[in-house]
């Protein structure tokens, strides 16, 4: 690894309320620039440990650390400084439908200003980078549209336009092709794959398809029962690997 | 940060989401303006009014304090109607709801002609004040309890029917689909495909508008439709003003004490 670490999981584990232990103590470094695929099937702790990157769940144990501010927990100051840096696309768009696909874009852009200046029309600046994002995944001319209008693989590229809109270092995608069909779904990871390339942004992005994972990822981090149970470049995602990553999962439900 | 050059697309995208929110700004400015008239018709933009007031509310807050509960034994039984009237009021529009909005529901109505007519009896039911119904009502049926039920559960009618009504025609349709294709009858697709969908939401409407009713019932007793509402107004003309605010808060107390029970149901239904 010749560049340097962008993000550290140093022990990181969670524990829900209910007892539920989502994530085993993992430490996990991620260089910067790197395109890393968590890999697992559903229920495996990816969904947990994306979240824990940017604080949306505090780990019960462990820290995080995060290139030029250290950990993301420190306060509630670091780690909204942190969020600033770290754009996130979910599995479910997450959009507010009766607003336009521009205006979804721009909430990108809120958290570079104070609260008041939020309540105005943001400068023409921020408009024209979310335009830019918008641009740069194929939707600039339903930048008017409303975003309930478009179909799942173009709100999903609104969603990947809101987290290029914080011009961010950092991208965290949860499962962010899984409800789409399947000829979609690729082409949005595609472009998320471009222009992370394109920035040079670190992207740690959770899949459960080996195909696309052997296809885009640097690396492969293979979870299974909320711990690793593989880690290597997607060259080394042999049928061994698999066995371990999905047989571990399906052996252990068998098991319960 | 910024970008040098934007390309022409840009800059005619945020020309014409400029015009946009030019005209949404018009409408609301126009909004605003309807609003500070009606505020200013109203009197509630004059001053003076209040200025005026002032000596009057210092002297009618003074005499409400403190409250008088001397004779809090003879509103027991009231306060008991009035939460009767509620109960039996919410369980005769339920009652009467059901059916009218099955015939109110574009998804469930026989044909046009029952849908506009159950749509016009749930509006006029609406529009007649519950008050004036139990003016109406005890000219028909004599003083006490009854006429305040029927005021409280006919005009409840308007509103519960509508919203019943709304439930069943955001219903999921492929439910009734698959009873269909099971070869059910229109009735039994009534029962068993779309009442079981929106229940809690009837139940959920039946619980507010109950919570409602109460409050409701406490002043049709100022026309004699029985409840608490008699001794409020009475104590109003007598000028008793420490028994009007003791009033104010049995009321209080027991329209808290409904909400809970209200909320209470309602978390169990989820």
């Amino acid at each position: 690894m010749e560049n340097p670490t962008m993000l550290q999981l140093r022990d990181v584990a969670m524990t829900y309320p209910s007892g539920m232990r989502a994530v085993l103590p993992t430490t996990i470094f991620v260089p910067k620039g790197q395109f890393l695929v968590l890999l697992g099937p559903s229920g495996a702790g990816k969904s947990t440990l994306l979240r824990c990157m940017n604080g949306l769940v505090s780990p019960t144990q462990g820290d995080i650390i995060v290139d030029g501010l250290g950990s993301i927990f420190r306060d509630s100051r670091t780690l909204r400084e942190h969020r600033k840096r770290t754009g996130m696309i979910f599995q479910q768009h997450h959009l507010i439908g009766r607003l336009t696909a521009l205006q979804n874009v721009l909430l990108g852009r809120i958290s570079a200003h104070e609260f008041p200046r939020t309540l105005f029309p943001l400068p023409r600046a921020d408009r024209l980078l979310a335009l830019q994002a918008l641009d740069r995944v194929g939707l600039i001319d339903r930048a008017l549209d409303r975003a309930d209008q478009l179909s799942g693989g173009q709100q999903q590229r609104i969603g990947i336009a809101r987290a290029m809109a914080q011009r961010p270092q950092i991208v965290l995608a949860d499962e962010p092709i899984a409800s789409l069909d399947p000829a979609t779904g690729e082409k949005v990871l595609a472009d998320l794959h471009r222009i992370c390339r394109e920035d040079g942004i670190t992207a740690i992005v959770s899949l459960h398809q080996v195909e696309l994972a052997r296809r885009f990822a640097d690396r492969v981090i293979g979870l299974a029962g909320g711990r690793v149970v593989f880690e290597g470049p997607a060259l080394h995602l042999g049928q061994t690997a698999l066995d371990q990553i999905y047989l571990t999962a399906s052996s252990r439900m068998a098991a319960a | 940060m910024s970008i040098a050059t934007p390309p022409a697309a840009y800059e005619a995208i945020l020309a014409r989401e400029g015009t946009l929110r030019f005209r949404r700004s018009a409408v609301m400015l126009m909004i605003v303006v309807l609003i500070v008239i009606a505020m200013a018709l109203t009197g509630l933009l004059d001053p003076k009014r209040f200025s005026e007031a002032w000596p009057a509310i210092k002297q009618l807050s003074s005499e409400m304090f403190p409250p008088d509960f001397r004779r809090f034994h003879a509103w027991i039984r009231p306060l008991a109607d009035t939460l009767a009237m509620s109960v039996a009021g919410t369980a005769l529009a339920v009652t009467i709801s059901l059916p009218l909005a099955l015939f109110a529901a574009r998804n469930t109505t026989p044909n046009q002609i029952v849908y506009r007519a159950s749509r016009a009896s749930l509006n006029l039911l609406r529009s007649i004040p519950e008050l004036i119904m139990g003016i109406i009502f005890v000219a028909m049926v004599g003083f006490g309890a009854l006429p305040g039920v029927l005021a409280v559960g006919l005009h409840s009618v308007g509103m519960v029917g509508k919203f019943f009504a709304e439930s069943i025609e955001h219903v999921d349709p492929k439910p009734i689909e698959a009873a269909r294709a099971t070869g059910a009858s229109p009735l039994q697709v009534v029962f068993h495909a779309i009442l079981p969908q929106v229940l809690p939401q009837l139940a959920d409407t039946t619980i507010y508008r109950w919570e409602y009713n109460f409050r409701a019932s406490t002043v049709l007793g100022a026309v004699g439709a029985g409840g608490i509402g008699f001794e409020l107004i009475a104590a109003l003309r007598v000028l008793e003003y420490a028994q009007v605010s003791a009033i104010l808060i049995c009321i209080l107390i027991c329209v808290t004490m409904v909400d809970g029970i209200g909320a209470v149901l309602r978390n169990h239904l989820k």
